[in-house]
């Protein structure tokens, strides 16, 4: 399979099944149109290029045909695929033991932002803390879980997790504690949308959390419109200096300023300008994911927005790129030659397999986005109770087998996508929602074209 | 070669022995990162210490 498109006047050539790149002329990107791996069995003259013939040179077309065939031979253009099957996949995850937990230390928040997805931070379940013993009982049922797992990873979240922070501190130390013994190695996240940040909170996260996801949506006036608290003051003048301070004190460990875009700011990569001058560096900016019906949600008619949005700000990290500025946008990031292996292309989110969430009540849901929908409850880490049924579910939601993945360009990049989104707005999670995947697609494309930029240098900028 | 310059030999190979990898020990979705959606893309690979994330050098 191959995926061909134009960017600022190049013509990009993705070989799906190999990971391979190129940068093709004119000649080549018309015809690409018309061949497929099984034209290389007949000569030249006997593949069906109808109308081409007539308008390409024929030795310019026989030129670039063999050049492609050249590449064809070496495994670089419509290169087999893998010979793995979805039962191979399916049986290697099958054993997968949970490593990784979302812990939700506290369904409250002080802030009462529009967008979020935990209906102002209660789930729509109460106002509710979890206590000390869950906690704890949840780094007991993730370490009985975890099998010959290593580095396990503990997420604190919410609501604003630190509301609850003496619990936060507890789990952490206790954790810590069993490390050298259950040889393991806990690895803390935590998100916070900065009020309760103090400097000894700040060392505290500084010190045991290994990342850290900062919450802000970027300009004042967009991030006050979205985020606000009870009495509706918004929270950008009191989170500000208190990420800067975080983020100074960080010592080269990983963070993220992560915002969310709505309708209301489809030029976000104003937003994102405006964090890289705050000081960040690494910068995560994500579609709202929210009901269709919402004034601010995202809708068929901003696609083409906010496609052309992603290329703008793509345009704009060239340009800052060439005078030094240089900073990470989350969704633009990756290395092709050192990315995951192949069960992670095929199947790159753990939900409900090893990933779980826990509630303040030891409630266990396949992911954060999964929490409070009844039907995917999945246990109680209390009662040390799992639906291992529930678990082979999410197992089937894989490229092979979500509906489209298996031929889509981009699966090995995005590797079947959210399930949580898949369920929020297809009412199953092995169905791909339609939006979701464009913005995807456009990402990717992006990302491979501000790679190629760094090979290429000033040549493609 | 005339029309196609190839900027990166694609790193999978059909048939490699380590073609399924899958040891486990990186990330295991969104969850330590964005929280709304997944992509292997900007994944570490723990195996190969592949660090993918360069930190971006500041500027003056
Ligand atoms: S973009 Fe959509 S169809 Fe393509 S792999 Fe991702 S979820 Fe599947
Ligand atoms: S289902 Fe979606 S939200 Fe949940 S862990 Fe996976 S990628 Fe993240
Ligand atoms: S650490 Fe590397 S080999 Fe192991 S599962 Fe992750 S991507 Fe695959």
């Amino acid at each position: 399979m191959v995926h061909k498109y134009r960017l600022n006047g190049f013509n990009v050539v993705l070989d799906v099944n190999s990971g391979s790149v190129h940068l093709v002329d004119e000649v080549v990107y018309d015809l690409l149109s018309y061949l497929s791996a099984a034209d290389f069995c007949q000569s030249f003259e006997e593949i069906e290029l109808g109308k081409l013939r007539d308008v390409r040179g024929a030795a310019d077309l026989r030129s670039a045909y063999f050049e492609i065939l050249s590449l064809w031979r070496a495994g670089l253009l419509f290169s087999e695929a893998f010979g793995v099957s979805e039962a191979d996949l399916e049986e290697k995850l099958s054993g997968s033991p949970i490593k990784s937990m979302c812990l939700n230390v506290a369904h409250d928040c002080n802030l009462r932002c529009r967008y979020c997805f935990a209906s102002t931070g209660d789930f729509g379940a109460g106002r509710k803390l979890m206590n000390l013993e869950v906690a704890k009982s949840a780094v007991d049922f993730l370490l009985e879980r975890s099998g010959s797992r290593h580095n396990l990873e503990v997420d604190f979240f919410g609501g604003e997790p630190l509301l609850n922070f003496p619990v936060v501190k507890e789990t952490v130390l206790y954790a810590r504690s069993l490390e050298k013994d259950k040889d393991k190695k806990f690895r803390f996240t935590l998100t916070t949308n900065g009020l309760l940040l103090d400097d000894y909170i700040i060392n505290f996260i500084n010190d045991e959390m290994d990342n850290v996801v900062l919450s802000i949506d970027g300009r004042k006036f967009v991030n006050d419109e979205m985020r606000f608290d009870a009495a509706g003051f918004g929270s950008y003048e009191s989170i500000v200096p208190k990420f800067q301070k975080l983020v100074s004190h960080r010592s080269g460990k990983d963070y993220y300023v992560r915002g969310t875009f709505t309708k209301k700011n489809l030029d976000f990569s104003k937003d994102v300008l405006h964090l890289y001058s705050l000081g960040f560096d690494q910068i995560s900016i994500e579609p709202v994911v929210s009901d269709l019906s919402n004034p601010f949600a995202i809708t068929e008619s901003d696609m083409a927005d906010v496609e052309n949005e992603y290329e703008n700000l793509m345009n704009k990290m060239i340009v800052m790129r060439k005078k030094g500025k240089c900073f990470n946008f989350f969704h633009f990031m990756f290395d092709f030659g050192n990315g995951p292996c192949i069960t992670k292309r095929m199947k790159g989110c753990g939900c409900g397999n090893e990933y779980i969430a826990v509630t303040p009540d030891g409630e266990i849901f396949p992911c954060h986005q999964f929490v409070g929908t009844k039907e995917w409850s999945m246990g109680n880490v209390v009662k040390k109770s799992f639906n291992d049924g529930l678990r082979r579910e999410f197992i089937k939601a894989n490229i092979f087998s979500n509906e489209g993945c298996a031929d889509c360009w981009a699966k090995f990049f995005c590797s079947g996508g959210c399930s949580a989104n898949h369920f929020k707005f297809n009412g199953d999670i092995r169905k791909p929602y339609g939006l979701a995947c464009r913005l995807q697609k456009k990402r990717i494309e992006c990302a491979i074209f501000l790679n190629l930029v760094g090979k290429l240098g000033s040549a493609i900028g | 070669m005339r029309h196609i310059k190839t900027l990166f030999e694609g790193a999978f190979k059909p048939g490699a022995e380590s073609c399924l990898g899958g040891c486990g020990e990186c990330p295991s979705s969104c969850q330590s990162a964005c929280k709304t959606s997944c992509t292997v893309a900007n994944q570490k690979c723990e195996k190969i210490g592949a660090h993918l994330k360069v930190r971006a050098k500041k500027s003056n």
